[in-house]
């Protein structure tokens, strides 16, 4: 993301691999703008939940399908969408982790840890007919962010690029 | 390149997994579900996870752990862990897990508490 840049989006293979790639660059943008050591950790660690969600839960490991990952930045904060091509998923359905029942489940904490370490977490029916996770979180106050000025995103939108 | 690497050690009847790095999804998960599993295939149920140098652990690494304290416990074996780092102690206790498991700060309390 250039510094004029507000917003970036890639479109990444259903892989393993697409996981640490999205997590590795929503950090570099991350640390760009300002965000202390344990803000960028918070930050990487739910993009990489929310791109294993897309990569197992929505696209079920399928080649076929792609990840679409969107990053936004305005004058308040930095949003993040991952989008799968599954069929989708509504948030009251999810178990909660922390009940005693699903405590000793291998899996099922990736939305927690969303929620517990973003400002703002949703899921929506994403255009692709899968889920979409928008979460977000407050730049800091010593942002570096530069550009117009107007706040919204999409302002100096990068092209598209396939990761 | 690996991001996990393992040492294993015995003290007395107890394994003790000396682990570095990061706990994640793909090689690092399978890589210690692996290490589990074989010691319990070789008859080693008294595991002892030194996590002083993990240093990241991700919904899948936790994941592994519950499974592998599990497994464990199904043998009427033992896994415990030592050394959380602050990032791995933070995530256990948010998750609720850390009144699952057995965790110590010294290596010598903890060998002696599988007597």
């Amino acid at each position: 993301m250039t510094p004029e840049a507000k917003h970036l989006e890639v479109v990444l293979d259903t892989h393993v691999e697409s996981v640490n790639l999205a997590e590795e660059m929503c950090l570099r943008v991350a640390e760009a703008v300002g965000f202390n050591e344990d803000e960028c950790y918070r930050i990487g660690m739910s993009v990489r939940e929310g791109v294993i969600n897309a990569f197992h839960y929505g696209n079920q490991e399928k080649p076929s399908k792609k990840i679409h990952l969107a990053l936004d930045l305005t004058q308040e904060k930095m949003i993040i969408r991952v989008m799968d091509e599954g069929k989708g998923f509504k948030l009251t359905d999810v178990p909660d982790p922390l009940a005693e029942e699903n405590l000793l489940s291998t899996s099922g904490r990736g939305i927690f840890l969303m929620k517990a370490f973003m400002d703002e977490f949703d899921v929506v029916a994403g255009r692709t007919g899968g889920a979409e996770i928008i979460m977000s979180k407050r730049i800091p106050p010593n942002a570096k962010i530069s550009g117009n000025g107007n706040g919204r995103p999409g302002s100096g939108a990068a092209p598209k690029q396939e990761a | 390149m690996p991001t996990l690497f393992m040492t294993l050690r015995e003290e007395g009847a107890v394994t003790i997994v000396d682990v570095s790095g990061r706990i994640s999804l793909g090689e690092g998960s399978a890589l210690l579900r692996k290490t589990i599993r074989d010691l319990l295939d070789s008859g080693q149920t008294k595991i002892l996870l030194n996590l002083g140098d993990v240093n990241y652990i991700d919904s899948s690494g936790i994941g592994e752990l519950v499974s592998g304290f599990s497994a464990v416990r199904n043998r009427s074996g033992e896994l415990k862990l030592l050394n959380l780092t602050k990032k791995v102690h933070d995530l256990l206790q948010i998750t609720k897990l850390f009144t699952v498991f057995d965790v110590y700060n010294d290596e010598h309390t903890a060998v002696q508490s599988y007597q």
